[in-house]
């Protein structure tokens, strides 16, 4: 290998496919810009910042998610009510919005807690090996071997209905994934030379595994890590909509799809359909996102 | 099998270990301090834990799942009797997301960064941020409420309608061995919504597996060759293409397969299916922690038999693996 070749640790192949899509001149396809080489990406970062901007300031402009007015149930969609109001006549906007600040950290904190325990399991596992990579893979494959929904199901009906238990089940469900994701790319960066600089240098293993090895394997998690905060949403919800987890009369978006879906088969359809809405495309955003950042997206 | 002991270990550790009082879990929130003391008797929650553990393993190996708070009846029978109604709406939701997934992947292979190929990419994408209980309640909305062209969620068919004799447990089946066309009819029509709910979101694992691994096949070198023999496309497709490809997308089925047994639960109870999945619905709403331990250790069993199977359809569509050689997985 020249001393101009490929530095990064894949060998290049990042930039052999970008050649490939537009191969006329060297260097052209970088000239095209972001939102024509990757629009999905624009979109859903476009569509997350919306739901960042809801969450932070939308709780500010709309009404208490909790006052009821029971003369006004049932309204449909209309200028005072974007999304109608329910069957105690509650804004169903002012509580879709107040949910966005709910749900969205819920996801971002489940994506964040689980890449980070979990790469740092992985590291451990992939760098040292022996018989704490033996018990790693073993542990993840049994909970590998459940569907996250029913994993992060049981648990939360074991420890109780709250908040952060929730967050802590979905985590659990998701922690496999970064182990397994993480320990495949230190296995590979271990082998190479700067791993051999550093040790000689004079650092602790440790020190080597987490500052060297560590970040040098994390970009398929932020990836994935994309992709998680996605499914995580979706996952809450689900659980709220079967009255695990969070529970009425909090305004989350799987409560009010929950509480919402009676009203299907009678005709209002907008106390169920719009909150679910929300939750589809905010999980929507994220799958945009790391989809076009190249997650491998199973 | 280590993996099935791993599931029966775990589930162990989470319903009787972890922080939280089983014995005040299942006794419910109104339950006043002899209740739960009665209870914990009843259940030997008091016992050291490598008691529990002991009685517990003996148990769950002889087929003993233990007996239901809500019902009374043995939660092994309940589940077994349920089974059927899951593994038909599973079944004809994979055969559905398969029939879309397969042929979208394929084209969108071969006509790579076409626009066939653009929506292929925004359906997967669509399918895997859709949540099952907003796409059910959608279609029941339209394809219910609105035009009628489906019967409502209540349950596998009318209230009233007998049905068929069970034979292998699945009312389409069995209406047909039977000769009951109409019945037959009538049991795809109840069908219908859960299985387009739950079809619609499998179809994108799938397709993008089987995009992956044609484009992987098709720019390999024996097909490079095929093409400058001149080999027609369309058997360079299917002969070199799909064959190839066919061992990923029996990973991809499998994948899937998991990931329903697990979202069937909110499918189930949103149509009023009555499987296993809705039975853990119920299980959790009233603290059945027996029903819900079973239901978690055969949804495990069934994902770990459901490997080996895939396995044993590797064996049989893989010539290397069928003729002894190890490959790297």
């Amino acid at each position: 290998m020249s001393v101009l070749g490929p530095t990064s640790p894949d060998g290049g192949a990042q930039e052999r496919v970008e050649g490939f899509i537009a191969p006329e001149i060297p260097g052209k396809a970088y000239q095209l810009p972001l939102w024509r080489r990757k629009p999905l990406l624009i979109i859903g970062l476009v569509i997350l910042g919306i739901y960042v901007l809801l969450a932070v300031a939308g709780p500010f402009f709309v009404d208490d998610p909790r006052v009821t007015d029971p003369a006004n149930f049932y309204q449909g969609p209309s200028s005072d009510n974007w999304f109608g109001t329910d069957k105690f006549g509650r804004d169903v906007f002012a509580r879709a919005v107040h949910a966005a600040r709910l749900d969205v950290t819920i996801g971002i904190v489940i994506a964040l807690s689980s890449m980070v325990i979990g790469s740092a399991i992985g590291v451990v596992s992939g760098y040292f090996g022996g018989w704490v990579d033996e018990v790693m893979m073993r542990l993840t494959d049994v909970v590998m071997a459940f569907p996250g929904f029913v994993l992060a199901l049981v648990l939360v009906a074991a420890i109780g209905n709250s908040v952060p238990n929730v967050v802590i089940a979905v985590s659990v469900a998701y922690i496999p994934y970064f182990i397994r994701l993480t320990r495949a790319q230190v296995l590979a960066e271990r082998e190479l030379e700067y791993v051999d600089g550093a040790k000689l240098a004079g650092n602790s293993p440790l020190r080597v595994a987490f500052r060297h090895v560590l970040p040098n394997s994390m970009g398929p998690s932020f990836v994935q890590a994309a992709l998680v905060a996605g499914w995580a949403i979706l996952t809450v919800a689900g659980l709220a909509f079967l009255g695990v987890g969070i529970r009425p009369p909090t305004a989350e978006w799987g409560v009010m799809v929950a509480e919402g879906a009676p009203d299907i088969i009678t005709g209002q359809w907008w106390t169920a359909l719009f909150p679910g809405g929300m939750i589809v495309l905010a999980a929507m955003a994220f799958q945009f996102i790391g989809d076009d950042m190249g997650a491998e997206t199973l | 099998m280590a993996t099935v002991i791993g599931i029966v270990i775990i589930v162990f550790f989470i319903v009787r270990v972890l922080p939280g009082d089983a014995a005040i879990v299942r006794a419910g929130p109104y339950a006043n301090e002899q209740k739960v003391a009665e209870i914990r008797q009843q259940y030997g929650l008091s016992d050291p834990i490598p008691v529990q553990f002991r009685d517990y393993i003996s148990e769950v190996f002889t087929g003993n799942l233990g007996v239901s708070i809500r019902t009374n009846g043995d939660v092994t029978d309940e589940l077994l009797q349920r089974l059927p109604a899951s593994l038909e709406l599973a079944f004809y939701a994979v055969v559905l997301a398969a029939i879309i997934g397969i042929p979208m992947g394929i084209i969108a292979a071969a006509r790579r960064d076409s626009w066939v190929d653009r929506m292929a990419r925004v359906f997967a994408v669509l399918g895997s941020s859709m949540a099952l209980f907003w796409l059910g309640l959608l279609l029941i909305y339209f394809l219910f409420f609105k035009l009628r062209w489906f019967p409502g969620p209540i349950d596998r068919l009318a209230i009233g309608t007998e049905p068929p004799d069970s034979i292998t447990g699945f009312f389409t089946i069995d209406a047909a061995l039977h000769g009951d066309f109409g019945l037959m009819v009538e049991a795809f029509r109840y069908l219908a919504l859960p299985v387009i709910t739950l079809g619609f979101v499998l179809a994108a694992p799938i397709l993008k597996m089987v995009r992956a691994s044609m484009i992987d096949a098709l720019e390999s070198e024996h097909v490079r060759t095929a093409r400058a023999i001149g080999v027609p496309y369309w058997q360079i497709l299917f002969r070199d293409g799909f064959r190839n490809a066919l061992l990923p997308v029996t990973t991809a089925i499998g994948i899937v397969f998991g990931y329903m047994l697990g979202g069937n639960v909110i499918v189930e109870f949103l149509f009023a299916w009555p499987g296993v999945g809705r039975y853990a619905y119920t299980a959790i709403q009233v603290n059945d922690l027996e029903a819900l331990q079973g239901f978690v250790i055969v949804v495990g069993i069934l994902y770990v038999g459901l490997n080996v199977v895939i396995d044993l359809v590797y064996a049989w569509i893989d010539p290397r693996i069928r003729l002894g050689k190890k490959v790297a997985a």
